[in-house]
């Protein structure tokens, strides 16, 4: 894993929930088969109303997002525990979303699944860039810089190796708490 | 220790646990559904083999609800997948559309979306029907791959939602980690006024702390007021635990829970011995509040998330395209028959929907009879669009050929729990969260009505 990720940001307020990350009827796709995870990730955020949100977080047409860090208001990902939310945002290309706050459910299915790394921010980044801005996120300083200023995260913690690992079956395996794969 | 933490300790086999410590517990049953069964299916079988056996085949509950009476060939091939692995596993408690364990699930859209189309053992909606089923016990541990799975706390269970990969790692092993919750003590006194339901209580409360106030945390219901309310009623408040972000929602054990629950194991033949958990005298919280039943108002959330709370006696000019009842929180039997005392005689102005929640609530409101009629003839001739095919149907949006789905923007009324944007449809719609009198009254005026004017 590379310690610094550069990209553009996209931009998110306050509740954003798995209804608008991945709406209910893009559920029918089943991630752990290939083709319909990379389906999921065309679909990220394409829940977001058009009035507030004008720029498509995953343009028209193609599977991936421009946008690999997304930033947010609180209690990202509030809703139902669908883990097509985590997996369409990493499917999409996504490596980090930095939020004032979390739901729960979608905190915990970033670490489970290992998709993507879920930052709480220590003040209110969504009033303080704007989408298209270009970020650069430091995963050992625990840091992300925008257009010269430079915001300090709260660090991941415990979640951080089971994410780096890729998800907590690779992680319960490299610690020995289950056996390996066969 | 509080009711979680007790029973987090049990099932961990520690003596004591405390807020913020992790806990790696045993679980008692695992649901899954649907949408989020065939990735925990798939999940479970890329990390344990294509031959490995669930850890228990008694605590697997599966629980087809979500997208079933759809054309859409992807959600009823997702049937097919469930089925596929009952059968090969040998699980039984599957609760299927279809009779034939070799079959697979067609809906037939050209015999339109009223009519019943299931068979054999198929319930309806997995909150609702683990309670009817027999599969919710005091004292134990259940999680689902679904966020209300928190409904079940009402039975004084520690009951939560988990994703596909912690649903496919509890198939294989039969545990989680799990990391103790604070508890918030919610403690209820005074009775509620005619036209005040359950949901009145909990909108109430997700709106004084918060679409938020709840995260990471237990909601533990207690007082006199809690005593008072039959199953039901809890289940209602219980489901809506994560509405507020909360973890679970928990309630104390009763004679009312134990007489249930013991009936519900008889009729099915599940499993019998359960232990509750009583409240200690000794509990530390982070929130402790006491709310009067009698002071509350009914109440709504408004668009676009649950914790907009207003009193509907406010919103009285809010006009109103559409009314909604149905769901795991507002789709029982009690739910519609408070409904049908508000409609009763009357007609409704707006296109209104009603969805049972299980096939249970179908036949129940088909034998109930009130002057001669059946409740479900009351409901049809008030002109609500009544269908006997039991499940989420708009609740969550879902596929577009679904039942009251809003395929345009327009604004709903709806007994339901969750109003995000795009939660029931289109994503420019609006939804307005209300009790089962609140919904039923604003159907016959077409705008957001206080139902107290109606009954009481
Ligand atoms: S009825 Fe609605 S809230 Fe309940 S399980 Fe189904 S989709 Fe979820």
């Amino acid at each position: 894993m590379p310690n610094t990720l550069t990209s553009p940001v996209y931009v998110v307020q306050d509740n954003i929930d798995t209804d608008q990350i991945i709406p209910a009827q893009y559920l029918t796709l089943v991630p752990t088969i290939a083709e319909e995870y990379e389906k999921l990730g065309s679909y990220a955020q394409i829940g977001l109303p058009d009035s507030l949100y004008p720029v498509r977080f995953v343009p028209e047409g193609e599977t991936k997002t421009p946008f690999k860090i997304v930033i947010a208001g609180r209690n990202y990902g509030c809703g139902s525990s669908r883990e097509h939310a985590p997996i369409a945002l990493g499917a999409a290309g996504v490596e980090a979303v930095i939020a004032e706050s979390f739901a729960r459910i979608f905190f915990r299915n970033c670490v489970a699944t290992g998709e993507l790394y879920p930052y709480d921010a220590k003040e209110r980044l969504c009033e303080k860039v704007k989408t298209g801005d270009i970020a650069t996120l430091d995963f050992d300083a625990d840091t992300l810089t925008v257009g010269g200023t430079t915001y300090s995260l709260k660090p991941l913690g415990a979640a951080r190796p089971v994410i780096d690992a890729g998800g907590v079956f690779n992680y319960a395996r490299k610690s020995g708490m289950i056996a390996s794969k066969g | 220790m509080t009711l979680t933490e007790k029973l987090l300790a049990r099932a961990g086999g520690q003596a004591h646990v405390a807020p913020g410590d992790n806990v790696w517990v045993n679980v008692d049953v695992l649901m899954t559904h649907d949408v989020c069964g065939p990735g925990t299916i798939g999940v479970f079988q890329r990390e344990f083999g294509r031959d490995a056996k669930v850890w228990d085949k008694q605590k697997v509950v599966i629980i087809p609800d979500h997208y079933i009476f759809t054309a859409d060939s992807m959600s009823n091939r997702n049937v097919d997948i469930l089925r596929d692995f009952v059968r090969e596993q040998g699980l039984p408690y599957f609760y299927d559309v279809i009779d034939d364990p070799n079959g697979h699930w067609h809906f037939d859209a050209s015999k339109g979306q009223l009519k019943q189309q299931w068979k054999g053992n198929y319930t309806g909606v997995c909150h609702t029907t683990l309670p009817w089923k027999g599969h919710l016990r005091p004292g134990e541990v259940l999680v689902g791959t679904d966020s209300h799975t928190c409904m079940a706390g009402a039975f004084n269970q520690f009951a939560t939602g988990i994703g596909n990969t912690d649903g496919g790692f509890v198939l294989g092993t039969g545990k989680i980690l799990l990391k103790v919750p604070e508890t918030m003590r919610f403690y209820l006194e005074g009775e509620m006024s005619a036209g005040v339901m359950a949901k009145d209580v909990i909108l109430h409360v997700i709106g004084e702390i918060g679409f938020d106030g709840a995260t990471y945390r237990a909601m533990q219901w207690e007082g006199p007021g809690v005593n008072a309310m039959n199953m039901d009623d809890r289940m209602t408040i219980a489901n809506m635990a994560i509405e507020a972000g909360g973890k679970n929602g928990i309630f104390p054990y009763d004679e009312k829970t134990g007489e249930y629950v013991r009936e519900r194991i008889a009729e099915n033949g599940t499993k019998s011995e359960f232990e509750p958990v009583e409240v200690d005298r000794e509990q530390s919280f982070s929130y402790d509040k006491t709310f009067d039943l009698s002071k509350l108002e009914p109440t709504v959330a408004c668009h676009p998330d649950p914790g907009q709370r207003k009193t509907a006696r406010e919103l009285k000019d809010v006009t109103l395209d559409r009314a909604y009842i149905g769901s795991c929180t507002g789709g029982k039997t009690s739910d519609f028959l408070a409904f049908a005392r508000v409609v009763k005689g009357h007609t409704v102005k707006i296109d209104t929907f009603g969805v049972p929640a299980t096939t249970k609530v179908v036949h129940e409101l088909k034998e109930t009879m009130w002057d001669g009629l059946s409740v479900w003839s009351i409901l049809e001739n008030a002109g609500v669009r009544m269908t006997e095919n039991a499940s989420c149907a708009a609740c969550l949006g879902g596929p577009v050929d679904t039942f009251g789905r809003m395929n345009t923007p327009m604004k709903c009324i709806s007994a339901t729990n969750r109003n995000f944007p795009g939660r029931m449809g289109h994503k420019e719609s609006q939804v307005f969260l209300a009790s089962p009198y609140t919904v039923a009254a604003s159907a016959l005026t077409g705008k957001i009505t206080d139902p107290r004017d109606y009954v009481g």
